[in-house]
């Protein structure tokens, strides 16, 4: 494919990342954070921006770890070890960094980079770039996407569990059953994107 | 060390019950959830979480004293991803299509919260033979509520079992549920599970108190 053609593919899966294949509400990857941190649009919001940019930029150097490393040496079934450690010392990195030069940033954001390490989403855009061969460019687009798909959705979440605080909930449906539910009925609301995109 | 089976007794409970890794505390269900809408595609994948959890569990705890503190979720890391590769492996050799239709989900135990969080809880400060049984039931535990939300969603939304198809389902009687296939489904199927069982641990507990 010439470079066009890849730039509107790349575009093409972001938009279809963030909302008719939403990585949270189609394919339940990040769904532990989601239920456990959801309860105040604050914390979901710091939460939320700190998994936009640590997916992005791990699914774009696991997709040269890869394709320039295990490819080359047939190392194909080492890529889980592989990734996961490309992730977590990128986390560690981007939060000594963050704690050495904008103290301000590392208050917001600082007490969920640990977290994500362990956030199934992150790995998953990852798995799923490799299986469905995306190329560089389509990369860049599909991590971005889907971590603001994951965003938009966790800040839906809390925002109506915060409403749901002082409701009177059944006994065994309080906390995480009533969120699922909640994310059913979210998952229901955007299935209706579907037919936006054509072709895919 | 030997265990008693006293011992084995009330791991198997706070597994399967009182602890439930999934409707008490709601872990790990990312990984498996997504494809519980076929019940053989489920089974397989919580034959791969057993086998991962009771055998990672066991061997964090045999190198619990050897392990660094500070470097300790690494190591539980590399330890649980190298049975994933295991089961990926294995799966691709002799399973190719099961292996296909589980996709990426396979590779994403590793980051299923409840391994880590078994390993982190018990296996990190228990012998290795307590720690495999607390493992194995919790898998256990795991793997029969998520078996019972494939049913339901294969059964009402394919009107099969395992791809049998099933007397009165598959008949023009029963309107096929699409939606329970769809995404939305396992959501609201694990939902009313969760509520089902936490409402019945509930009324237990009540009356023994």
């Amino acid at each position: 494919m010439n470079e066009t053609s890849q730039l509107s593919y790349a575009f093409v899966v972001f938009i279809s990342a963030i909302f008719t294949q939403n990585i949270l509400l189609s394919y339940f990857l990040g769904l532990c954070p989601f239920i456990g941190v959801s309860r105040e649009v604050k914390t979901s919001f710091g939460l939320g921006l700190a998994v936009i940019f640590v997916m992005t930029t791990t699914s774009v150097l696991n997709w040269v770890a890869y394709h320039v490393v295990l490819e080359p040496l047939g190392l194909q079934f080492f890529r889980f070890i592989m990734f996961i450690i490309i992730i977590a010392a990128f986390v560690q990195f981007v939060e000594m960094v963050i704690e050495r030069y904008s103290p301000f940033l590392y208050q917001r954001l600082g007490v969920f980079l640990p977290l994500i390490t362990v956030n199934c989403a992150i790995l998953g855009v990852s798995l799923f770039m490799v299986i469905r061969n995306y190329s560089f460019l389509v990369t860049v687009g599909y991590g971005l996407g889907s971590g603001i798909g994951w965003f938009l959705a966790i800040m839906a979440m809390s925002g109506i569990r915060q409403r749901l605080a002082n409701e009177r909930i059944a006994r065994g449906l309080q906390g995480p059953g009533i969120t699922l539910i909640i994310a059913g009925l979210m998952a229901l609301a955007f299935i209706g994107f579907t037919g936006v995109l054509q072709g895919n | 060390m030997k265990l008693t089976g006293s011992e084995n007794k009330k791991l198997m409970i706070e597994g399967l019950w009182n602890n439930n890794p999934v409707f008490k505390q709601v872990l790990g269900i990312c990984s498996t959830l997504a494809v519980t809408n076929l019940v053989l595609n489920t089974m397989v994948m919580c034959m791969a979480l057993v086998f991962t959890l009771s055998l990672s569990a066991a061997t964090v705890s045999i190198l619990r004293n050897l392990t660094p503190h500070n470097i300790r979720m690494m190591v539980e890391t590399l330890i649980i991803a190298f049975y994933v590769i295991i089961v990926d492996v294995l799966l691709k050799a002799y399973w190719p299509e099961m292996s296909g239709n589980l996709g990426p989900y396979v590779g994403l135990i590793i980051t299923n919260c409840i391994v880590m969080g078994r390993c982190e809880a018990y296996g990190n400060t228990n012998p290795p033979g307590k720690a495999f049984m607390d493992g194995l039931f919790n898998a256990l535990g795991y793997s029969f509520v998520l078996l019972i939300v494939a049913t339901f969603r294969e059964l009402f939304g394919m009107g099969t079992f395992l791809g049998l198809a099933m007397p009165y389902f598959s008949g023009p009687y029963w309107d096929k549920w699409i939606i329970m296939v769809m995404p939305p489904g396992a959501f609201f199927m694990l939902g009313i599970v969760v509520w089902v069982f936490r409402s019945i641990q509930a009324v237990r507990e009540e009356k023994s108190s």
